[in-house]
C-alpha cells in the first residue's frame, strides 16, 4: 500500500510537513508530495485540513518469480523447548498451523531440537504430521548459532513455505539469524494469520508504533515465509491421542558455536517482572487494607501469567516497593489486562493504567471512580472475590 | 516570554530542565523528609559539566557568566530548593577565588571544583553575627609560615559535604572594618571539624552547618588576596551570588505555579473547574505577572554584572530583594489556590513554600538589602548633588 | 576496542494516540527522539569504553534528519558518528536494513556490537540478530547485564522469561540490550558543545558497497500491505449477581481475552 496525496485537491498548506516523524513529505510545485521514506504511520492523514490524503492499496500482489517461490510447501513449526518440555506456545502454533495447512492443503510439521522422545510424539498429537527432531546435546539448552545452523538447513533442503516460531526470548533472538540466511521476510508478534486465496499468500497481522496501530504484512516474493507470535495469542488446535506421524531424526554434525552458556538462573516469576513489559496486571491498593493482600494478588497474577502492580497508597503504606508503583508518580503501563483490586481510581492512579486493553476493577465501594474506566466492575471485596477466582482459573486449567 | 537567550544558554537551560525533570522531581521528597543530602544528584551535575559554567575555560570550565549559571540554578529550583541551594552555594564558595584568588590557587582549585569533584562551602555567618558581619570573631593569627584559625563559623551551607570552604576570619582586630581575610580551608585539615547539622523549616535537602576551627593551621599561601581585604571579599563575593538566590526565587515560584495551574484546571468544584473561577485567575494572573517581573529583572541584573559593569551592589540587590519576596508570595499563593490538598504534603507545594521563606534571610536578609539599596540611593544622589 | 552502537531516530510512540473517528495516529508535537532501548545501548558502549579503553561509534541509518539523534549520542560521551543515508535505502525492511548496516559496520570495523532490544516503532527487535548473521558473528539477545568484558572475550546475562542464563562470548560479537542493563546518562555541556562542531560521516550506499538489489523498497522480502486501527474498546460492563455469579462471568471474559 502507499499512503498520497491527492494533488489536485491539496491546497498547499503544509501542516502535514510538520506532522511526519520521518521527514517523508516534502513540497513539490506547491503540492504536498509523499516520498520513499513515509512509514505509514497515517500522522499526516489526521492532520490534512482537507482530508485529501489517502491510502492506495496496491491492485494485487505481483506473483513473483516463479522459481523463487516455486516448490516450497508445507506448513513448519518451531516447537521451543526449556528444560526438556516443550513450550506452551509450539501447541498454540500447531493450532494455527494445522488450519493453514488444511487451508493451503499441505503438511504441517514440527521442528524439535532437544527434549525427549515424548515430546516429539506429543507434537503429533497435538496435530503436526512429521517431527524433525534432533535431540543431539548441544540442543539441550538454547544456543543462538547451533539452533539457526540446523534451522536453516533443514529449511533448505526440505522447502517449507511458512515457519513459525513462538515470540519469546527463544523465537525472537534466533530466528531473525535464520531468516537473514535465507534471505526471506520475516514478521514479528503476528496477531493473526491468514491465507489470501486468492494469491496463497500468507497474511501476517501484526501491531506497530507501540500497538497504536496494525499492520497486514505480505511476503510475496521469497520463500519460506517467516513469522513469530506471541503466546497465548493464538488457540490450541485438539489433542488427538489417535493421531499418527512421522518422526525424523536429524543430524546434527559439526554445529558450530561461538558463544558458551555458563549457567541458568531461575527468578521467581510475577514480582521480578518489570510492570511495563507485563502483559498482565494485577494491582492492589489501599482497599486491601492489609499488605497481605498482595500475597492473594501475586498468586492471580502469576496463574494469568502476569506481575503485579500497586498503587501510591499502597505503596506508601509500605506494603510493597516502589518498583511496582502504577500511576502519575509511578510507571505507566499499558498491558493487555489491568486488574485493580482495592483501588479507588483517584485520577493519579488512573493516568498509569488508562490505555490498558482490558480494565478489571474489584472494590466495595459502587461509587469508586475506578469503574468509570472499567471494562468489567465487580462491586464486592477483594477477599471473596479474588480467592474464588483463583480457584476458578485452576479448576479450568486443570481441566485443560 | 522570549528573553533572546543564545544558543549556549539555551542548551544549558534545555540541560538542567532536563536533570531538574528526570531526576530531581522524582526524588524531591524523599530528600526532604530524610534531609539527606543529594549526593547523587550532584554527581549527576558534575557529570553534565554543570559545575564548570562558572570556572574559567583556562582551568578546566565553561567560563560563563552570572546569566548562565543563573539560568541553571532556575530550572534546578522549578524542582527543588534543596537541591538548587547545595549547588549555588558553589559558586559563592568559589567567587572569593575567582575574584581574588591567586594564579597559583586557582591551578589548585579550580580544576576539580569545575568536574565536580570536590564540592565548596563560603562560610562567614558566626552565632554573633550574621547581618553584623563585622561582628565575626574567628580568629586567624599567622605563626611563622602558617595561619592559625580559631572560631565557630554557624549555618554553613554544604558543611561537612564539601571540600574546599572560603573562610572569612579576622587577622587583626583592631583594624575594625580592614581587619578580617579570606582564607581557604580544605576538609580534614588538622583542627577542622564540623558541628551539629541544624534541622531546618524548609530546603531540607540542602545539608547546614557548623565549622569548628581549633587551632587549625593552615599554610600561609591559603590567604586569599591581602590580609584586610576579608570585608571587601565578602561584599563582592556576595555581589554576586545575589543574582543566583533572585533565580532560585523565580525558579521556586515558577514551578510552585504551575502546580496550581495543573490542580485549578482539574479540581470540580460547583461543576467547573476552579481555575474558570475569576477570584482564582487574578490571583493567577497576579502570580504570572510578578513571576515574569522578578525574571527580566535577574536577567536584566546578570547580564550587567557579566557586561563587567563595576558598581553591581545596588542592582544586585535589588534583584534579590524584589525576586525572594516575591517568591514567598507567589508560593503562599500557589498553595492557597489548590486549598486543603495545597497543604497536604502529597502535594509538592508545601514543600515550595517552607523552602521559598530561606530566600527572603540568607545571603543578606531583605532588610539588609533594603538597607544596601537605600545607602546606594544616598551615595547617588550625592553625587548628583555635587554636580549641582 | 571499537564499539559500534546502531541507534535509531523515532517518534515517541509511548506520546503517539489513535483518532477513534479518523483512525489515524495524532502526532501533533510528538517528538522524535532516539529509540529509548538505543539509548541504554549507547550507555553500555560507554561504560564498556570505560572499562576496556577504545572507541565508541554511534551508527544509524534513516534520512538526513538523523543526524540529530547522533548528534544526541556525541553529546553523551560517544567518539565518533556515522550517518547511512540515501534515498536508495527508504522503504527497507529489517532485512534490507540489516544487510545495509552490516555493510557500514564492516567498513567501519568492530570488536563490539550494540544495538537496543527493539525499535519502538516497529517493534520487531529483528534487525540485531539479522545483523549478526550478516557479519557472520554470535550474538546474544536481552543482555540486562555485563558482567565481564575484555580484548578476548565477554560474559553477560541474558535475559529469558523466567530468569536469565549468564553466557560467554568471544569477540567480535553483537549484543542487544534491555533497559535493565544500565541508566542512560544526561549528556554533558562540554559533549553537547563538542557534538555541534563534530563531523558526522554520511555514507551512501555505494559508500559501503551495498548492492542496489539488496537495499530498499527492492531489497525488503517483506511489505506492508495494508494498515489498520486496532479493535476499538469493548463497552463498560458492571458484572451482576452474588460472588459466584460475578467471577463466573469474569472468569467467561478472560478466557475470551485468552489468559486462562
Amino acid at each position: 500500500m502507499r499512503i498520497v496525496v491527492d494533488a489536485e485537491k491539496c491546497t498547499g498548506c503544509e501542516a502535514c510537513i510538520e506532522s511526519c516523524p520521518y521527514t517523508a513529505i516534502e513540497m513539490r510545485e506547491g503540492k504536498a508530495f509523499i516520498n520513499e521514506y513515509c512509514q505509514f504511520c497515517r500522522a499526516c492523514m489526521s492532520i490534512c485540513p482537507e482530508g485529501v490524503i489517502k491510502e492506495v492499496l496496491e491492485v494485487a500482489d505481483t506473483q513473483a518469480s516463479v522459481s523463487d517461490i516455486e516448490g516450497h510447501r508445507g506448513i513448519w513449526v518451531f516447537a521451543e523447548q526449556r528444560n526438556g518440555k516443550v513450550a506452551p506456545v509450539a501447541y498454540e502454533l500447531l493450532g494455527a498451523g494445522r488450519r493453514l495447512a488444511d487451508e493451503r492443503r499441505t503438511e504441517l510439521c514440527a521442528v524439535l531440537f532437544g527434549g525427549a522422545k515424548p515430546e516429539a510424539e506429543g507434537l503429533i498429537h497435538w496435530g503436526a504430521d512429521r517431527v524433525y527432531f534432533s535431540n543431539a546435546r548441544i540442543f539441550g539448552i538454547f544456543n543462538d548459532e547451533p539452533y539457526s545452523q540446523l534451522l536453516f538447513l533443514l529449511i533448505q533442503e526440505h522447502r517449507p513455505e511458512i515457519v513459525l516460531a513462538g515470540a519469546t526470548p527463544i523465537g525472537r533472538s534466533f530466528f531473525p539469524r535464520v531468516a537473514a540466511r535465507l534471505g526471506t521476510g520475516l514478521t514479528a508478534d503476528c496477531t493473526a494469520l491468514e491465507i489470501d486465496m486468492e494469491t496463497g499468500n500468507l497474511r501476517q497481522i501484526r501491531p506497530a508504533f507501540g500497538g497504536n496501530i496494525m499492520a497486514a504484512i505480505l511476503c510475496p516474493h521469497k520463500r519460506p515465509q517467516m513469522a513469530t507470535v506471541r503466546p497465548r495469542v493464538m488457540k490450541r488446535g485438539v489433542f488427538d491421542e489417535e493421531k499418527k506421524g512421522e518422526i525424523i531424526h536429524v543430524d546434527a554434525e559439526g554445529l558450530l558455536s561461538r558463544t558458551k552458556l555458563v549457567e541458568t538462573v531461575k527468578e521467581v516469576s510475577g514480582m521480578t517482572v518489570n510492570i511495563q513489559d507485563a502483559e498482565v496486571i494485577v494491582s492492589g491498593g489501599r482497599g486491601l487494607g492489609d499488605p497481605k493482600g498482595f500475597n492473594l494478588l501475586e498468586e492471580l497474577a502469576g496463574l494469568l501469567g502476569g506481575t503485579v502492580g500497586a498503587s501510591r497508597g499502597a505503596v506508601d503504606a509500605g506494603w510493597i516497593s516502589y518498583r511496582h508503583q502504577v500511576g502519575q508518580t509511578g510507571r505507566t503501563v499499558c498491558p493487555k489486562v489491568y486488574v485493580a483490586c482495592g483501588i479507588s481510581g483517584a485520577v493519579q492512579h488512573i493516568v498509569g493504567m488508562q490505555s490498558s486493553e482490558v480494565i478489571i476493577a474489584i472494590n466495595k465501594n459502587p461509587e469508586a471512580p475506578i469503574f468509570d474506566v472499567a471494562t468489567y466492575g465487580i462491586v464486592g471485596d477483594v477477599y471473596e472475590v479474588v480467592p474464588l477466582l483463583i480457584r476458578k482459573i485452576k479448576e479450568i486449567r486443570g481441566q485443560q | 516570554m522570549d528573553y533572546f537567550l543564545t544558543e549556549d544558554q539555551l542548551m544549558i537551560r534545555n540541560l538542567a530542565r532536563q536533570i531538574a525533570e528526570e531526576r530531581v522531581v522524582p526524588v524531591r521528597q524523599e530528600l526532604d523528609e530524610r534531609e539527606e543530602f543529594p549526593s547523587e544528584i550532584m554527581k549527576i551535575l558534575a557529570q553534565s559539566d554543570l559545575f564548570a559554567l562558572f570556572i574559567p575555560e583556562a582551568y578546566g570550565g565553561l567560563g560563563k557568566g552570572i546569566l548562565e549559571f543563573s539560568i541553571a540554578i532556575e530550572e534546578l529550583s522549578m524542582a527543588c530548593l534543596g537541591v538548587s541551594t547545595s549547588y549555588a552555594a558553589n559558586g559563592l564558595g568559589t567567587y572569593p577565588l575567582l575574584l581574588f584568588g591567586s594564579e597559583e590557587q586557582k591551578k589548585r582549585y579550580f580544576p576539580d571544583i569545575a568536574a565536580g569533584k570536590r564540592l565548596v562551602a563560603f562560610g562567614i555567618t558566626e552565632a554573633n553575627a550574621g547581618s553584623d558581619a563585622s561582628g565575626i570573631q574567628t580568629t586567624a593569627k599567622l605563626e611563622g609560615n602558617e595561619y592559625v584559625l580559631n572560631g565557630t563559623k554557624q549555618w554553613i551551607t554544604n558543611g561537612g559535604e564539601a571540600e574546599i570552604y572560603t573562610i572569612i576570619a579576622m587577622t587583626d582586630k583592631t583594624k575594625g572594618a580592614r581587619g578580617a581575610s579570606a582564607f581557604v580551608v580544605e576538609k580534614g585539615t588538622k583542627g577542622f571539624h564540623f558541628g551539629k547539622k541544624e534541622k531546618k523549616m524548609g530546603i531540607r535537602a540542602s545539608v547546614t552547618c557548623e565549622l569548628i576551627f581549633d587551632n587549625c593551621s593552615i599554610p600561609k599561601e591559603n590567604l586569599i588576596g591581602r590580609e584586610g581585604m576579608g570585608f571587601i571579599v565578602a561584599m563582592k563575593t556576595l555581589d554576586q551570588a545575589r543574582v543566583g538566590v533572585g533565580a532560585q526565587g523565580v525558579g521556586v515560584a515558577q514551578g510552585a505555579f504551575e502546580e496550581a495551574v495543573k490542580f485549578a484546571r482539574q479540581r470540580v468544584q460547583f461543576g467547573h473547574p476552579v481555575i474558570s473561577f475569576q477570584a482564582v485567575q487574578h490571583m493567577l494572573a497576579d502570580m504570572a505577572t510578578e513571576i515574569e517581573a522578578a525574571r527580566a529583572i535577574v536577567y536584566a541584573v546578570a547580564r550587567y554584572v557579566d557586561s563587567g559593569a563595576r558598581d553591581i551592589t545596588k542592582e544586585s540587590a535589588m534583584a534579590k530583594v524584589f525576586a525572594t519576596d516575591m517568591a514567598m508570595r507567589v508560593t503562599t499563593n500557589a498553595l492557597q489556590v489548590m486549598g486543603g490538598s495545597g497543604y497536604m504534603r502529597e502535594y509538592p507545594v508545601e514543600k515550595m513554600m517552607r523552602d521559598a521563606k530561606i530566600l527572603q534571610i540568607y545571603e543578606g536578609t531583605n532588610q539588609i538589602q533594603r538597607n544596601v539599596i537605600g545607602q546606594a540611593l544616598i551615595k547617588e544622589a550625592a553625587k548628583e548633588g555635587k554636580k549641582q | 576496542m571499537n564499539i559500534v552502537v546502531c541507534i535509531k531516530q523515532v517518534p515517541d510512540t509511548t506520546e503517539v494516540r489513535i483518532d477513534a473517528e479518523t483512525n489515524t495516529l495524532m502526532r501533533e508535537g510528538v517528538p522524535s527522539i532516539i529509540n529509548p532501548y538505543d539509548m541504554h545501548a549507547i550507555e553500555a558502549g560507554l561504560q564498556i569504553r570505560e572499562r576496556t579503553g577504545g572507541k565508541v561509534i554511534v551508527l544509524t541509518m534513516g534520512p538526513p534528519q538523523a543526524e540529530a539523534a547522533l548528534r544526541n549520542a556525541l553529546s553523551m560521551g560517544a567518539d565518533d558518528a556515522v550517518l547511512l543515508t540515501d534515498s536508495a535505502f527508504a522503504g527497507s525492511d529489517t532485512w534490507a536494513t540489516a544487510y545495509a548496516l552490516s555493510k557500514a559496520v564492516r567498513k567501519i570495523g568492530a570488536d563490539i556490537i550494540l544495538c537496543g532490544k527493539q525499535a519502538i516503532d516497529g517493534d520487531t527487535a529483528q534487525v540485531g540478530p539479522e545483523m549478526g548473521e550478516f557479519l557472520d558473528i554470535p550474538h546474544i539477545s536481552y543482555v540486562r547485564k555485563i558482567e565481564e568484558v575484555h580484548s578476548g572475550g565477554i560474559r553477560v546475562q541474558r535475559l529469558m522469561d523466567d530468569g536469565y542464563d549468564i553466557v560467554e562470548s568471544s569477540l567480535p560479537v553483537l549484543l542487544t540490550v534491555v533497559k535493565e542493563l544500565n541508566q542512560p546518562r544526561l549528556p554533558s555541556l562540554k559533549g553537547k558543545i563538542a557534538a555541534k562542531k563534530a563531523e558526522i560521516k554520511k555514507w551512501g550506499h555505494s559508500d559501503i558497497g551495498a548492492e542496489p538489489a539488496n537495499i530498499g523498497l527492492k531489497g525488503s522480502p517483506t511489505l506492508v500491505k495494508q494498515i489498520f486501527a486496532p479493535e476499538a474498546k469493548k463497552d463498560r460492563k458492571l458484572l451482576y449477581g452474588t460472588v459466584e455469579e460475578q467471577v463466573d462471568a469474569l472468569v467467561q471474559e478472560l478466557r475470551g481475552l485468552g489468559c486462562v
